[in-house]
């Protein structure tokens, strides 16, 4: 059974922010829900409230970095993008701003429904001039975000995991570095975050069906390495099948699609994520199943790349881990 | 701060009667530009920046480089133009022109204090120029982007803050327009500075109550500005913005724990009449006419006591 570890993200900030004396904890009325109240309590001179004012947070931060100093700004994914985007813009990415924004509850990892679920914030980030984008999709991704991020000279997104996190890698997150799980030949899979999870359940029922899987998982989705992935494109038979946890605009699906067409590889791509949808609130399991974002979903479009079918039901896959929408482990039900 | 050995050789009154020579001329020459603003910030500008702000000399050259590109990580050379308000030391004063839109007021008191040579706004809105019309962060005299309105204060703040942690003794200074109290972000901003207790962030606002669409009141009023200001946890002055001792007199304030805003009650035809027959389209003056031109040239050149413009 995978080992699962508590609130990763509380001890991984203050450990880094206590090395850091010029990284700032910014909150903007999420404090318990993004892990960083014990930080609060603890250390409030490296810690600044800025209230429910999203635009003017932003604002403040890229004042904070023109001081030369590294602000981590947490809030809901959403609520760091959607309403301060020009504040995001103007004062953040353009200039350059060394501003860690620390996006929790990423794509439908949170029952809280459309307002609070960042669906396509990957789409909004790859396409802001200067911006890095990492995405954590372990516990061992979380407790080494914050150095990740801190690492970079210029505007840092993260889609970071919360509350009870499983531990898939043992080693830290290494910038423009894709992690290579499998290294088969019939068929190319890249996941990122969450949904890497679902396709290592996947791939076990698909080796079983006798599928040679290549599996890569991204931590660093901007800036990205297209050479790299063109190798393992072209090392597979079949083609590409992408699952994120995002719409399949402008996130992983779309990366892959745009490094195939520039280098002219004439395999065929899956995308699975949100087609073009919002999606509603509910439990993680039920949301990635209803969506199609869980390893069935995987299971099929791998099927629908080979043009076979391999009876896996699931029962054949690995028991899925249901996690309470309340736990002690989350501030609140969101 | 009223150290009269900090003013230069000119008298403020000087400065400002220059900045609106300036910007008549050159709007005279261009067939338009932002001739309303000069009339209503003059004093303002003139008054930071020839007595009021502590500032370093330019560290970046009296004729403006060409645009160089950017920031990106590929463009290490890459700075912005706060050097011509001198470098960015602990004890000097920072400015933020909010209304980027000044842009062209600003740089003629850029000119009109020795920070920056004529040939500076010559090089106004052309192609491949630094000194552009929005003022950019690379342009004479700015440091980030201010072209959305309402972002000023914000990042003002934020420096402001991290400067007083650093322990800096030089004050964060912004020049706002009345028209950015329309954005919600300004008094998100004005009660953030005040819960942190930022009372080294100063700023002037030029209420001439005109925006793009016309007369503020027209356009959504925003009733008593002052009284908001103090109900979001700021301290607000009001002061006669032609009166040169009223804003000497303002910034005295006591304002312990919160910013300072004074706002500037201003005519946006102040030394040029004429300009009130364009009331109430003043954000940008463009001559509808040949003849409207030559009238203009003749009657702002004769309220302002200099010669009409060739062109």
């Amino acid at each position: 059974m995978v080992e699962m570890v508590n609130r990763p993200y509380e001890r991984a900030f203050e450990k880094h922010a206590l090395a850091n004396p010029d990284v700032l904890c910014l909150s903007a009325d999420l404090t318990s829900s993004c892990e960083i109240d014990k930080f609060r309590d603890q250390h409030p001179d490296q810690f600044l409230s800025l209230g429910m004012a999203e635009q003017n947070m932003l604002s403040f931060a890229g004042g904070l970095g023109l001081a030369g100093y590294r602000p981590f700004v947490h809030s809901f994914g959403v609520f760091l993008y959607r309403r301060p985007y020009d504040q995001l813009m103007a004062s953040i990415a353009y200039p350059r701003r060394k501003v860690r924004l620390m996006g929790f509850l990423p794509g439908i990892t949170t029952p809280g429904g459309m307002t609070h679920q960042a669906i396509e914030d990957i789409a909004v980030m790859r396409s802001i001039p200067n911006m890095t984008i990492l995405e954590t999709g372990d516990a061992t991704e979380v407790e080494s975000i914050c150095e990740a991020a801190d690492s970079i000279d210029g505007p840092v997104y993260s889609r970071v995991l919360r509350g009870s996190v499983p531990r898939l890698f043992h080693t830290p997150i290494v910038v423009g570095q894709m992690r290579e799980l499998a290294l088969g030949e019939d068929v190319l899979i890249v996941t990122s975050g969450i949904t890497t999870e679902e396709a290592l359940r996947a791939r076990t029922a698909l080796e079983a069906a006798g599928v040679s899987v290549r599996h890569l998982h991204l931590n660093t989705i901007k800036p990205f390495d297209a050479a790299a992935m063109l190798d393992h494109v072209q090392s597979v038979r079949a083609g590409v099948v992408t699952l994120e946890n995002h719409v399949t605009e402008g996130g992983i699906g779309s990366l892959l699609a745009e490094i195939m067409a520039d280098a002219g590889v004439g395999k065929r791509l899956i995308r699975l994520g949100l087609k073009d949808s919002y999606a509603h609130g509910g439990s993680r399991p039920y949301l990635m199943k209803y969506y199609g974002l869980d390893a069935m979903a995987l299971v099929r479009g791998v099927e629908r790349l080979l043009g076979a079918e391999f009876g896996i039901s699931e029962a054949d896959l690995s028991a899925a881990r249901i996690e309470a929408v309340h736990s002690a482990a989350k501030a609140e039900g969101l | 701060m009223l150290d009269s050995d900090r003013r230069n050789a000119r008298s403020t009154e000087e400065v400002a009667h220059g900045i609106r020579c300036r910007v008549f001329e050159h709007s005279i020459r261009n067939n338009g530009g932002y001739l309303s603003q000069a009339c209503s910030a003059a004093e303002q500008l003139a008054w930071l920046y020839n007595e009021e702000l502590n500032l370093g000399a330019p560290t970046l050259p009296m004729i403006p480089k060409p645009f160089a590109g950017v920031p990106s990580a590929t463009n290490p050379d890459y700075h912005t133009g706060a050097g011509y308000n001198g470098p960015a030391e602990p004890q000097f004063d920072r400015l933020f022109i909010a209304p980027a839109h000044y842009a062209l007021v600003a740089y003629a008191t850029l000119i009109e204090v020795g920070r920056m040579a004529p040939e500076g706004l010559e090089m106004f809105n052309q192609d491949g120029s630094s000194v552009e019309m929005i003022g950019a962060e690379h342009s004479p005299g700015m440091e980030v982007h201010n072209g959305t309105l309402g972002i000023g204060f914000s990042t003002a703040a934020g420096l402001a803050w991290g400067r007083r942690r650093r322990g800096d003794t030089g004050r964060t200074w912004v020049y706002m327009s009345d028209g950015e109290v329309q954005e919600g972000q300004t008094w998100e901003a004005i009660a953030a500075a005040s819960h942190h207790g930022i009372d080294s962030l100063h700023a002037i606002m030029d209420v001439n109550r005109q925006q793009c669409d016309g007369a503020m009141d027209s356009v959504m009023e925003v009733g008593d500005i002052a009284e908001k200001i103090t109900a979001f946890g700021g301290v607000a002055v009001w002061v006669d913005g032609h009166d040169l001792d009223a804003m000497r007199a303002a910034v005295r304030t006591p304002h312990p724990g919160k910013p300072l805003i004074i706002l500037a009650n201003t005519s946006p035809f102040r030394g040029m009449p004429a300009l009130e027959a364009r009331f109430p389209r003043l954000h940008y003056v463009r001559f509808k006419s040949e003849k409207e031109r030559a009238d203009m040239n003749r009657d702002i050149a004769a309220s302002l006591g200099v010669p009409p413009v060739t062109y």
